[in-house]
């Protein structure tokens, strides 16, 4: 039972990972962790596989994963039932929960804090962390320049996890690392009582009295005075030890964050103070002045609201917002506006070009924006046409890279054939519109020697045929300009036909994604066709062999099937350019090779013609 | 039910650039017309007629460089301006002349705005951000000698001064400085011993511009961010926050207290004028008409009440001229 279960563990692993990273997270988590925590109430074996799921969850999944179930469990025990020793087991799970969701993050509840210093203490393996994480927490807690500069809401935040760390540990670990707490309490609540905010100077009295109440069991301990009011209580209820058993919590989301006004109880406190750290403050309430603020009557003020956030106005701002930003709205204005702010900043973009070609054929949808997938790709032929030549270097050599999915392969290939034709017509910038225009695609086509018959097919059925995978047609305008293409085609097209027949471990262009190889070999068509005036290198027979060797390779490894049903027209444009270089071709071994790739065609017709349908 | 906001009571065009600075001399008896000096950044000062709501004359003084401070200093006859060409000019613009009389090179290429306050009969002082980084220098003027320039200790890392405004209790009593610098602190100076004397840590953010009112001992200081900071002095001369209010967007480029106290207008990124009471920072109105961020908001100076405006200045070129709580 155990050899079986673990074999399905990777794949169920990933297939739970898969809908958390996405935005059904919440709809799977509420479903799933109730009933894991159901299975594993009483049953080992459930418990196991448990443990297993979440400890064959991928690195870059595990945050989502670990706080989703974080917060969804109904207490610490229960936590600890589901992920068992991960954290000790895992070294990104441990930096999750003992760097980030504590240290850099500070959004979370108080409820969600119990449950993860909580999960800590239950097992012997994991107590040694909950004591490196009081550690940590003090150093924060007790930095000068953290007291003085990180927001309120995460002062309290820490303050929090060192209250209930401290309740946690039991005697004997506190009174080993005695001296430490002693001494991070000391330099602690001098900052903190040398600060200008009220509130800080109170975290600091708190925190300090429970430390000292923890480290000096018998004997004197701190004593400060301060205004206890609710949020006081609050605090120090945290350092008695809750149960950790799963009653959900009562204590509402009182998880302060960014957004909470922090003028109000700064205005409460600043009058009713009475301790002595601060000096005194003026009186407000019992004014006996008039206020003549009340003479003046407020306008409407209804249609006072945020502003809508601007898409930056620096490419590096773009770029800044397209990896880190949590701020969504941002993110979306950004994805919008990213062509047009590339094709006004041409300079500003060749600076960052690879940078930001990198990022944007890793650029997943955050939000449902419509024409997401356009939007990326003229992005990244806006890119590519400002800055070929590095850009250029940079995909081809990732379509050959490892990890990629054929989505992102055939992406490459898209973006390079766009930024070809874009390039070959310098005037169709950014104009490319989505309608029909075949007739006049012939007549104004680049490059005047087009005189052979095959090209202009080849040209009308791959102007047609570019945009398969997007809605609409592309239509190439009005040229009249230079060819800019011609000077950097090698670049585009050469790392292209270099690897195809090495296979990797994610990628077989010859094996099962040949649909693949069929794209490749129309783009290298494409990009070959609009270098046309490039003389020297269309002369270059290599080339020409090598684009041969690949529709021979085609033509063996792919299914005919397939080939005869998904990839029709092509099949027909390369049998009459085929024959073309049959008859034309002053190469000799070019000419052989493109009989062997009529015959084989015909082969196919002929196995198919025979087989019963 | 609360009325919706008023309009501007006229719009000044013409200026051509960016708004950044205002002055109103209306104090002064007929015949002499109501006028508003406005500081833009192609260089250009303009003297607008407040009746004609035209231009009477462009003072071309900042080889085209940006001006972004414009004063009166002993009436309306005399102007001073500060532009990003390193200089402050003195003009005298009596009987239609427009000539630099003086000037004073500051050697420093910053947007901080210098502040004036008149000591004694024909001397002011003049604090200006000076050529080192962190300090801050205090003239004597028409002499230009220098009083003292008040260095930050070492180590302090208070960054550029922001922000200043000259200040003292009473005719005589010590002028002193607020100064708002560069790391979100507000510093008190002591003129006389060129020591700071509090310092207060307000913002996150640089302190974008900062108003005190020296009879109620209360100051408010916006920063790029989305507080304003409401600070005091107390007795023994310490600067302590009183209380912050949020602002619905970021970004404030200038704040002004109506000489009467009553009332501020802040000027926002968000292109918004907000006014608030000056007791208790309630806010009472949000003017939205400009399509830029706007620069600076400056009060009028009249002496009849009822006839006081309030002028906010643009990136988007224009000067909008507002009337509002003038009753009380």
């Amino acid at each position: 039972l155990q050899a079986d279960l673990d074999c399905h563990h990777t794949s169920s692993a990933h297939l739970l990972s898969l809908p958390v990273f996405s935005s059904t997270a919440e709809e799977i988590l509420s479903v799933l962790v109730p009933r894991l925590t159901d299975l594993t109430k009483s049953d080992c074996i459930w418990q196991r596989i448990c443990w297993r799921l979440v400890e064959c969850v991928p690195d870059r999944w595990m945050e989502a994963v670990v706080l989703g179930f974080v917060q969804r469990t109904p207490g610490a025990d229960v936590l600890s039932r589901l992920l068992g020793n991960l954290v000790v087991k895992n070294k990104k799970a441990q930096f999750v929960v003992t760097q980030k969701l504590l240290l850099l993050q500070y959004c979370h509840t108080t409820a969600v804090l119990q449950n993860l210093l909580g999960y800590l203490s239950l097992d012997s393996l994991r107590r040694a962390l909950l004591v490196k994480v009081l550690q940590e927490l003090l150093e924060t807690w007790g930095s000068s320049s953290a007291v003085k500069h990180s927001p309120l809401e995460q002062q309290q935040y820490i303050s929090k996890a060192i209250l209930i760390c401290l309740s946690l540990l039991k005697e004997p670990e506190i009174q080993s690392c005695r001296q430490e707490l002693l001494t991070s309490m000391m330099e602690g609540v001098k900052c903190h009582l040398d600060s200008s905010l009220p509130q800080i100077r109170r975290l600091g009295m708190i925190v300090a009295e429970s430390i000292s109440s923890k480290i000096n069991t018998d004997g004197p301990v701190l004593k400060f005075q301060y205004e206890e009011d609710d949020e006081a209580r609050e605090l120090k209820s945290l350092l008695v030890q809750t149960p950790l058993l799963s009653v959900v919590p009562s204590r509402p989301d009182d998880g302060r964050n960014e957004k909470t006004d922090a003028a109000l109880p700064l205005v409460l406190e600043s009058n009713k103070k009475s301790h002595t750290a601060a000096p005194v403050m003026p009186e407000e309430e019992s004014d006996a002045e008039l206020d003549s603020d009340d003479d003046l009557i407020p306008y409407d003020m209804s249609e006072d609201k945020e502003l809508k956030p601007k898409a930056p106005v620096y490419i590096r701002d773009c770029i800044e917002v397209l990896t880190g930003s949590e701020d969504v709205d941002k993110w979306e204005a950004t994805v919008k506006a990213l062509e047009s702010l590339v094709r006004k900043n041409p300079a500003a973009t060749r600076e960052v070009s690879v940078e930001l070609a990198k990022i944007l054929l890793h650029l997943e949808e955050k939000t449902c924006i419509e024409g997401f997938v356009q939007l990326r790709q003229r992005a990244q032929v806006a890119v590519l046409t400002t800055d070929p030549i590095p850009v250029a270097k940079y995909l081809t050599s990732q379509f050959y890279s490892l990890n990629y999915s054929l989505c992102q392969r055939m992406d490459i290939l898209d973006v390079l054939v766009l930024a070809a034709q874009e390039l070959s017509c310098p005037k169709s910038h950014g104009k490319t519109k989505h309608t029909v225009a075949q007739k006049p695609c012939i007549q104004l086509l680049p490059g005047n020697d087009s005189s052979k018959d095959w090209r202009r097919i080849v040209d009308e059925r791959i102007k047609s045929k570019t945009r398969r995978f997007a809605t609409g047609q592309s239509r190439v305008e009005l040229a009249s300009g230079p060819n800019e293409f011609n000077s950097v085609a090698g670049h585009f097209f050469f790392p292209l036909i270099q690897h195809f027949d090495r296979p990797l471990t994610t990628f077989d262009l010859l094996g099962e994604d040949h649909f693949v190889l069929g794209r490749l070999v129309h783009t290298l068509a494409v990009l070959m066709y609009l270098a046309v005036n490039t003389v020297s290198w269309l002369s270059n027979r290599y080339v020409r062999q090598g684009l041969l060797s690949c529709v021979s390779s085609t033509l063996l490894s792919v299914p005919a099937e397939r080939l005869l049903e998904d990839m029709t027209e092509e099949l027909l444009e390369t049998q009459s350019w085929l024959g073309d270089v049959v008859e034309k071709d002053p190469d000799g071994e070019c000419r052989r090779l493109a009989l062997q790739n009529l015959l084989l065609m015909e082969n196919l017709k002929q196995k198919l013609k025979t087989i019963p349908s | 039910m609360a009325l919706p906001p008023p309009d501007p009571q006229f719009v000044l065009r013409g200026t051509g650039a960016a708004v950044h600075a205002l002055h109103f001399s209306c104090g002064d008896q007929e015949p002499d017309v109501p006028v508003l000096f406005s500081g833009s950044e192609n260089g250009l000062i303009h003297v607008w007629n407040l009746k004609t709501h035209r231009v009477d004359t462009a003072l071309d003084g900042h080889g085209r460089k940006s001006v972004y401070c414009v004063e009166t200093i002993g009436g309306r006859n005399r102007l001073l301006s500060q532009g990003r060409d390193q200089r402050i000019c003195l003009w005298d613009l009596a009987e239609g002349r427009t000539s630099v009389t003086d000037s004073v090179f500051t050697e420093n290429v910053g947007f901080c705005r210098c502040s004036l306050l008149k000591v004694a009969e024909g001397r002011w002082l003049m604090a200006m951000a000076a050529k080192a980084l962190e300090e801050v220098q205090v003239l004597e003027l028409p002499s230009k000698t220098s009083v003292c320039t008040l260095k930050p200790e070492v180590g302090a890392k208070l960054g550029m001064p922001m922000c200043l405004k000259l200040w003292q209790l009473g005719c005589g009593s010590q002028p002193l400085l607020l100064a708002g610098y560069e790391d979100g602190s507000v510093v008190l100076w002591n003129l006389s011993t060129g020591k700071a004397l509090s310092k207060l840590v307000c913002h996150q953010e640089p302190v974008m511009s900062l108003d005190f009112d020296s009879e109620k001992a209360k100051g408010i200081s916006g920063s790029s961010e989305k507080v304003l900071s409401i600070w005091s002095l107390n007795e023994q001369q310490n600067l302590q926050v009183y209380k912050t209010h949020k602002l619905v967007n970021a970004g404030i480029s200038d704040i002004t207290i109506r000489p009467d106290k009553k009332i501020l207008a802040t000027a926002g990124w968000d292109h918004r004028i907000r006014i608030f009471g000056w007791k208790k920072l309630k806010p009472l109105a949000v003017l939205d008409y400009h399509t830029a961020t706007v620069h600076s908001v400056s009060f009028s100076d009249h002496k009849n009440p009822s006839e006081r405006l309030l002028a906010a200045g643009s990136k988007d070129h224009r000067i909008s001229i507002w009337s509002i709580y003038t009753q009380t």
